[in-house]
């Protein structure tokens, strides 16, 4: 057998197939950029080169959307539901690893089964529980039932497990008290930890749907991604438009994602550790 | 624990173990376990909105005479039974590819493959939606290269927009897998791979038993959190089909069709809950059956 061009046959496949993947993945975004700047017609025909209608495109988006509002909307959701979720999180992480004791360890168990109840059944309940607390159409509803989380639990004690004890020894004799060793001492050697679940938390909120669909209806309390869903539902939607929300949709996600890449893909295995 | 059961420093010890905890408990058991418990006494109850009274198994009783309920529950198995292998081959045969450290331009490859995790489900799906259309990009893609003859109708037909569905969760969750496999990767030893070559086993042979054996566990696990996740479907769907459930129903998955019963029909609670406990005992079932493959594996 040829070594040489077997050698080369297999090159070919391998590159061809993995640079196929790699354009279909990214087809999308191009696409995406591509629209923004044309007409919905041509962008349902196919044009695939730059055009002329990105002005236009944003400023319709501009006129049929409140735009400052819903990018508000969505960010204030998500830096709330973070910001609450991480210090949630990670004062029961800590809580778990640091105190045990055998019901705790119980309940721990417990709480990680709660990883596997799915959103569906809980919306009917979460939505009466909503609407008895008068909190419809409020950004408070959309929040509260995300904050806590056992997987975020989970990921925080994973991550406190190489958190060093002698630290925490050191600090004890120095006549700290435990909050005190969790907000001058844990928080900042924990900053990674903190850095990855950040993410997760931030772009599961910042891309949360069903539910902020259904307890947000009015039009002052939107987020992007209603706004997004609800242009691109229309009848006849206007594709330009379209594009230019799903481009503010990501762009957050997105930036994170080129900023911190390695902590993304770290938070993004957390939980095979 | 040592340390606790230390006489005078082990209640004070305790206190500060349950105040850390306290908050995200109280949390869990007040959004999670209470309506959790609460849905499932809602499942035995029927009427119309809040005008609910106890009506025993009529709910279960009536999910097998809803033809609905049988085609969501068939549409939701479907995705899974074949979304998740083409996914999870998918990403295999990618991670291997570029585990390669002597692939040129593999960091470029990853962060491309990658890149669709980072859309949210609402923007891939009207994405999408817009590329696969009648006249869109994809049909004339398709119609030019000679593929096809006239356009396929993604959006309209039953078999299609089942499809079209299951191309678009590979393209956004395929990366995604693929990254814990990378993971995986670095933690086999590549000395086997080097006696494998030198002992003459073919790239496709190392690849289904090297790889993959060793790949077990990780395989196990995304293999576990996809399916959770597909029978949970819903944003996909809702976006691709206008929130219907696609021509005659051929798209809508479960929790499309409880959304359907409680907020866009006449709310029937009950009935819904009833769907929804559908769900939580499929994935209940999943989660036994990634328990004993665990322990089949400790062995």
């Amino acid at each position: 057998m040829n070594n040489g061009s077997a050698r080369i046959a297999t090159a070919i496949v391998t590159y061809g197939f993995v640079g196929l993947m790699a354009f279909l993945s990214i087809f999308p975004f191009v696409w995406m950029l591509l629209g923004a700047t044309n007409s919905s017609i041509d962008i349902i025909k196919g044009k695939m080169l730059p055009g002329s209608a990105l002005a236009t495109n944003i400023a319709t988006f501009f006129t049929q959307v409140n735009a400052p509002l819903v990018f508000w909307n969505s960010a204030k959701i998500a830096i709330l539901a973070t910001a609450l979720t991480l210090a949630v999180s990670s004062l029961a992480g800590y809580g778990f690893e640091m105190f045990r004791s055998r019901h705790r360890d119980r309940i721990y168990s417990a709480l990680l089964l709660t990883m596997m109840i799915p959103f569906a059944a809980l919306m009917i309940p979460l939505f009466i529980m909503m609407g008895k607390a008068g909190l419809i159409n409020t950004h408070l509803a959309v929040v509260l039932p995300t904050i806590g989380s056992a997987f975020i639990v989970f990921y925080f004690r994973q991550c406190t497990k190489a958190f060093p004890s002698e630290l925490r020894d050191a600090a004890k004799v120095d006549g700290l008290k435990e909050w005190q060793i969790f907000l001058y001492i844990y928080v900042p050697v924990m900053r990674s930890t903190y850095a990855a679940a950040f993410i997760i938390v931030f772009m599961t909120a910042w891309n949360n749907y069903l539910w902020p669909l259904i307890v947000l209806q009015s039009n002052e309390t939107k987020t992007i991604t209603l706004v997004v869903s609800s242009l691109a539902s229309a009848y006849y939607p206007d594709y330009g438009v379209v594009m230019v929300g799903t481009i503010l949709a990501t762009l957050p996600t997105l930036a994170v994602f080129f900023f911190m890449q390695r902590q993304f893909v770290q938070g993004m295995l957390g939980s095979v550790k | 624990m040592a340390l606790a059961r230390r006489g005078g420093i082990g209640r004070y010890y305790n206190v500060n173990g349950w105040l850390f905890v306290a908050p995200a408990l109280g949390l869990i058991a007040l959004f999670m376990i209470y309506p959790i418990v609460w849905s499932l006494w809602m499942s035995f109850q029927s009427g119309r909105g809040m005008m609910l009274k106890f009506a025993g198994f009529a709910n279960i009783v009536r999910l097998w005479n809803d033809p609905v309920f049988i085609k969501a529950l068939t549409n939701t198995l479907t995705y899974f039974v074949v979304q998740v292998p083409i996914m999870i081959l998918l990403a295999l045969i990618l991670a291997s590819l570029l585990n390669n450290p002597r692939l040129v331009g593999r960091g470029f490859f990853r962060t491309a493959i990658f890149l669709p995790c980072v859309t949210s489900l609402v923007a891939y799906s009207v994405l999408f939606k817009g590329m696969f259309a009648l006249d869109g990009i994809v049909n004339s893609t398709l119609e030019a290269i000679g593929i096809i003859a006239s356009p396929i109708p993604w959006l309209t037909h039953p078999f299609w927009a089942k499809v079209l569905v299951i191309i678009a969760i590979t393209w956004r969750w395929t990366g995604y897998n693929m990254i814990f496999y990378l993971a995986a990767m670095q933690n086999i030893d590549k000395s086997i791979y080097e006696v494998a070559r030198i002992d003459g086993v073919p790239a496709w042979a190392r690849f289904t038993h090297i790889t993959i054996p060793l790949l077990k566990p990780v395989i196990l696990f995304t293999t576990i959190i996809s399916t959770i996740g597909t029978i949970q479907l819903f944003d996909e769907v809702y976006n691709l089909t206008e929130g219907k459930g696609g021509p005659s129903n051929a798209t809508l998955t479960l929790s499309l069709y409880i959304y359907n019963l409680t907020f866009r029909f006449m709310p029937n609670f009950g009935y819904a809950a009833t769907v929804s406990y559908v769900i939580v005992v499929l994935v209940a079932l999943l989660a036994c059956l990634q328990f004993f493959a665990a322990r089949e594996r400790d062995r």
